[in-house]
This record gives structure tokens, C-alpha cells and sequence, in this order.
């Protein structure tokens, strides 16, 4: 049984992007993630106001084993970040999809979601690389 | 014999395995202007009795010259208890040793070297050391370039009073990274980062501001302003500094409203000896919260699982062998031996020893300085305060004047016309603690004799005949 929900949109590189319906979307990274990277003790974000391309590196998150780069799924401007990650990264490994967002961009061409996997789309892909 | 495992019978069935001709064959991708060809001009082999020879003419053409040449290595006192231990066969070793937590003793040294640098600093967080001074100023540029993340400009200000050779190194070692140095000038009358010029930068975007201290003329810089300025300005502040000036002096942890950010420097003067220019090793602290911006080795204290204190590479995310090109260095090693030497020396002088070694240098510059100007036509350049240095002006040419004091066995100081033409005949001497009066004095009356024999004194008698 999948718990990956599935009113996100997926990245390859493990980040799940969710439509804010606003013009706004916010980016995490997913449960899968999570689970592979191991206890989280750091994470950079990236700044407000950056301007991110769709497959930027725009942050990094740290775990006991290892830091990984995250990838911007979508292009546009830095609205908000999770400063709660900050003080506490265990948030992304106890609530991946949901407390653990790592922050929200102004989309800048929305039709880049339609390019995302779906979930079924993103656990056929997990499923391959098992 | 060549000591390499492998006959050539072994070779070829490796070569065999890969489907490769020959060995030249795997060095097919680089371009063959960037091959170096044949190892030209090395001589044939000597007898080990013939190399001894060959070492003990080299070393005699050094001598023993008394030295009051500063210039970013200084000639100090180490006790002998200091290289006795380093040399032992537990701490012998050039790096941080393979499999680091089966060596607690090393791992404990370093955390305790750490742990002396950031009280020496007055920082919070230090690494376990880089290759020499120069390099350390370079890696506290990348650092605050990645760790200021409001500047986008990767552009740092760097005084022109900074060491001249740090400076070229810096230059090396970021250019291809896109990061400006952009130069500063010094105050001509004081020899402190001119603070016009400063003000001439103020709302432009930069990255850091460094901040020798004290500087390459021996002066020390207003360093509570030029924090506070580069704070002001969005700028981090990267102090650069003489460690055993910090046993005597303000630490840069204290500098200003907030502190310096980063704070990197030569460990020479803590137990490495002169030996011809190495191998020293650099020094680099920081703020906690640009930590994971630290480029090399950081040893942790932990516990294991029966509780017992333990040590332990930590914050390994931020290395080359984890992030690979995303690390924050290629150094991936620290100067161990060198280090080991320096802990021990500052763990025997302690607080009070340091802080007396620095006074008694001092002391003794100051000596050296009011001897050297009463010789007619010697002038100290610059009117700043100093540690243990300062820029003399000469009524002669100074390459011609250090030759002639050079040839009398003793090493007047360092020229500084290559690098500072604008000061005239302008050297920068130095008297650490060693300096005896005798050798001050000695030094005195040489000059007094070059002068004498170089400077043309009109003749003062008018004959009547």
C-alpha cells in the first residue's frame, strides 16, 4: 500500500510540489526521501526573493549520513521559507509531506506542474529503483 | 629495486582485463600540451655516504645569522620539551590519521588544539587546521563568500596592508571561483587601513572585509570601526592575525558590537621553527553559525555506549569524500605534527607565558626601533602602534644596506621596495623575545657603519689654504 499522496506532483530527485491554487506552490522532499537520507540534522534553505529555475539547486539538507542537494521542481520567486527547519530538521523525518515543507515559491510558468509524475507515476519509479 | 608490487606480467593482465594497449593509453584524455614529457636534467644517483656530504655543505651555507627579519615568520623560543614530544612515535604523523577514532590521543590533541584556538580568538567554533597562513586567509574568503548570503557580488575588500605574498596566494586560489579582491589602500601617515577609503565602499555590495591585525607593517588596525563598518555594511568581518599577538591584544571574538565572523592566520609563532620557510600550518575559527561553511578537519568530543568520553570527526557532510565538488574545500587533512607542536607549546607556556613572550617582544621591538633612529637619517615610516614590527626608512639604498648588514652574518629585515615601492627605501624590521640588548645593539652599530661608509657627507671642515 502507497502513502504517497496524491494530490502532490513529484520531482525525480524526490521533491513533491503541491499547488497552492494561488499562483503559489510549496516544495518538500518526500517520505521516500526522508527515509533514505536517515535522521536529519541540518537544513540550508534557500533566501526570499531568490529566483529559481526549475532544476536548481536551491537547498541542502543534512542528515547523519549524508547532505544532499535539493532541486527546485518548479521555476520562480522565493516566497516564503520553513524557518522552523532551522531549529528543529527532525520535522522533515516526522512529517515529510506536510510540517516539513521546505519552502514556497510564486510560480513562474504553472504549466511546469503538468510536467511533474503523479503519485502512481512517482511510486512506478521508486518501484524501478527497488 | 623499485618497491612496486606489481611485474609486468601483472600489468598486462590488468591492462588485458580493461581492453587497453598500454599504459600510456589511459592518459589518452588530457591534451597533450598539458603533458609534461620527459623528467629532464636529474642527475645520477648518489651513495648515501655522497648525499650527507652534498646536505652538510648545503646546511653550512646557511649559517647562523641573527635575525631580525619578521615578515610573517618570526624567530621565537620553543623549548626543547616541545619537539622532543611532537617527535615521539605515538604523535609522528604528518595527517589526520585513516580510520581517525582508532587514534583517540591524536583526536583528543586536536580537540584540545581547538579548543585553545578559540579561546586564544575569542571565537566559538575552530577547525583542526590548514596548510599555512596564506591558504587559511583564502579558504576564510570562500567561506564568508558561501556563508554571506545576503552579498551577491563575491567581491571582498582586502587591504593593501595585508602580506603581499598572502595576498598573491589568495588571488591564485579564488580567481577561477569568479571572487574579486578589490584593494584597499592604507593610511600613508599611520600605516591603518585608510578609513577615507573605506568610506569611499559603504552601501556597496561585498562580501567580507578583512581585517589584519596586526597588519604586514607590524601596525595594528582601529579593529572595533572597521568591524563595526563592515557590519553596517552587510559585510562579514575576517580578522587575520598574529596568534601570539592575541595573548596580549583584544581577541577578534570581541572585536566591535558583534565580533569578527571568521578569524584564520599562520601558526608559526606557536613552536614551529624558521627551518627555511616550513612547513608551518594555518589557522581558522569562526562563529557557530557559519560552522557547516568550515572548510576542513573539526574533531568532536562524544560518548560511546557505555558512556565514556570519546572523540570524533564531526560535521563530515561538509567534506570532499561525502559532498564531493559540493564540499567547501578540497582539503580533506589538517597539519597534525605541526599542531601537535603548537598544543604542546601553548599547553607549557600557558595564558601567562603567552602573554609574556608577546610583551617581551614588544618590548624588545620597541628597543630595537629607538636604537636603530638614532643613527642619523633612520626614521620609523609609519606613526600606528605596533606589535613586535615596524617600517624603517633609510638615508641609503635598502637592498644594498641588508647586503652589507647580510655580509656582517646578520639579517637586518625584510625589503619592502619590490612590494611597496611608494615607500622609498623603507625596510620592515623585527625583534621577537630572543633579541638579546647585545644583539640589539650589535645590529645598531653595524648600521651605524654602513651608513657611515655609504652615506656621501658633504666635508664639514673649509680649509683656509
Amino acid at each position: 500500500m502507497s502513502d504517497t499522496p496524491t494530490d502532490l506532483r513529484y520531482a525525480k530527485s524526490h521533491e513533491w510540489v503541491r499547488d497552492e491554487g494561488d499562483g503559489t506552490a510549496t516544495v518538500g522532499i518526500t517520505g521516500h526521501a526522508q527515509e533514505m537520507l536517515g535522521d536529519l540534522v541540518f537544513v540550508e534553505l534557500p533566501e526570499v526573493g531568490d529566483q529559481l529555475k526549475a532544476g536548481d539547486d536551491c537547498a541542502v539538507v543534512e542528515s547523519v549520513k549524508a547532505a544532499s542537494d535539493v532541486y527546485s521542481p518548479v521555476s520562480g520567486e522565493v516566497v516564503a521559507v520553513n524557518e522552523a527547519l532551522e531549529e528543529a530538521p527532525e520535522i522533515i523525518n516526522e512529517d515529510a509531506f506536510g510540517e516539513g515543507w521546505l519552502f514556497k515559491v510564486r510560480l513562474a510558468d504553472p504549466a511546469e506542474l503538468d510536467g511533474l509524475l503523479d503519485a502512481p507515476g512517482y511510486d512506478a519509479m521508486l518501484a524501478e529503483e527497488a | 629495486m623499485p618497491f612496486i608490487p606489481h611485474t609486468a606480467e601483472d600489468v598486462q593482465a590488468m591492462l588485458s582485463a580493461i581492453g587497453v594497449a598500454d599504459l600510456e593509453a589511459l592518459f589518452d584524455e588530457i591534451p597533450k600540451g598539458l603533458r609534461c614529457g620527459e623528467l629532464e636534467g636529474i642527475p645520477p644517483g648518489l651513495s648515501e655516504m655522497e648525499v650527507g656530504r652534498v646536505m652538510q655543505a648545503r646546511a653550512w651555507e646557511d649559517g647562523q645569522p641573527l635575525c631580525f627579519i619578521g615578515a610573517g615568520a618570526y624567530d621565537h623560543h620553543i623549548p626543547a620539551v616541545v619537539w622532543e614530544l611532537a617527535g615521539r612515535g605515538e604523535f609522528y604523523t604528518a595527517y589526520t590519521p585513516y580510520q581517525a577514532e582508532a587514534s583517540q590521543g591524536t583526536l583528543q590533541l586536536l580537540y584540545e588544539f581547538q579548543s585553545m584556538m578559540t579561546a586564544l580568538t575569542a571565537m566559538e567554533v575552530s577547525n583542526a587546521s590548514l596548510y599555512d597562513g596564506a591558504s587559511a586567509l583564502a579558504e576564510a574568503v570562500l567561506m564568508a563568500v558561501r556563508g554571506n548570503r545576503k552579498s551577491k557580488s563575491k567581491r571582498v575588500l582586502m587591504p593593501r596592508s595585508v602580506h603581499p605574498a598572502y595576498r598573491r596566494v589568495v588571488h591564485t586560489i579564488v580567481r577561477n571561483q569568479g571572487i574579486e579582491l578589490v584593494e584597499l589602500a592604507f593610511d600613508s601617515a599611520s600605516g591603518q587601513t585608510d578609513l577615507d577609503a573605506l568610506a569611499d565602499h559603504a552601501g556597496e555590495d561585498h562580501a567580507a572585509l578583512v581585517i589584519p591585525q596586526p597588519n604586514f607593517f607590524g601596525v595594528l588596525e582601529p579593529v572595533d570601526e572597521l568591524t563595526d563598518w563592515a557590519h553596517a555594511n552587510g559585510m562579514l568581518a575576517i580578522a587575520l592575525v598574529n596568534p601570539l599577538a592575541m595573548a596580549l591584544l583584544q581577541p577578534p571574538g570581541e572585536w566591535g558590537g558583534a565580533g569578527a565572523d571568521i578569524c584564520c592566520g599562520e601558526g608559526q609563532p606557536l613552536g614551529a621553527p624558521l627551518a627555511s620557510g616550513g612547513p608551518y600550518f594555518g589557522f581558522l575559527c569562526a562563529t557557530a553559525k557559519l560552522v557547516r561553511q568550515m572548510p576542513g578537519r573539526i574533531i568532536g568530543r562524544t560518548v560511546d555506549l557505555d558512556g565514556k568520553t570519546g572523540y570524533t570527526l564531526t560535521l563530515q557532510a561538509r567534506e570532499q569524500h561525502i559532498r564531493r565538488s559540493k564540499a567547501t574545500s578540497n582539503i580533506c587533512t589538517n597539519q597534525v605534527l605541526m599542531v601537535t607542536a603548537a598544543t604542546i607549546h601553548m599547553a607549557l607556556l600557558g595564558a601567562e607565558g603567552l602573554e609574556r613572550a608577546a610583551l617581551a617582544c614588544h618590548a624588545n621591538a620597541r628597543r630595537l626601533t629607538q636604537a636603530l633612529c638614532e643613527l642619523p637619517g633612520v626614521e620609523p615610516v609609519f606613526s600606528g602602534p605596533v606589535f613586535h614590527e615596524r617600517v624603517l626608512r633609510l638615508p641609503l639604498a635598502a637592498g644594498a644596506a641588508l647586503k652589507s648588514l647580510a655580509a656582517h652574518n646578520l639579517l637586518g629585515g625584510f625589503d619592502l621596495g619590490r612590494d611597496y615601492p611608494e615607500l622609498g627605501d623603507a625596510i620592515l624590521v623585527c625583534a621577537t623575545e630572543r633579541r638579546s640588548e647585545a644583539e640589539i645593539e650589535a645590529y645598531r652599530s653595524k648600521l651605524e657603519r654602513v651608513i657611515q661608509a655609504q652615506v656621501q657627507t658633504p666635508c664639514q671642515l673649509k680649509p683656509d689654504w
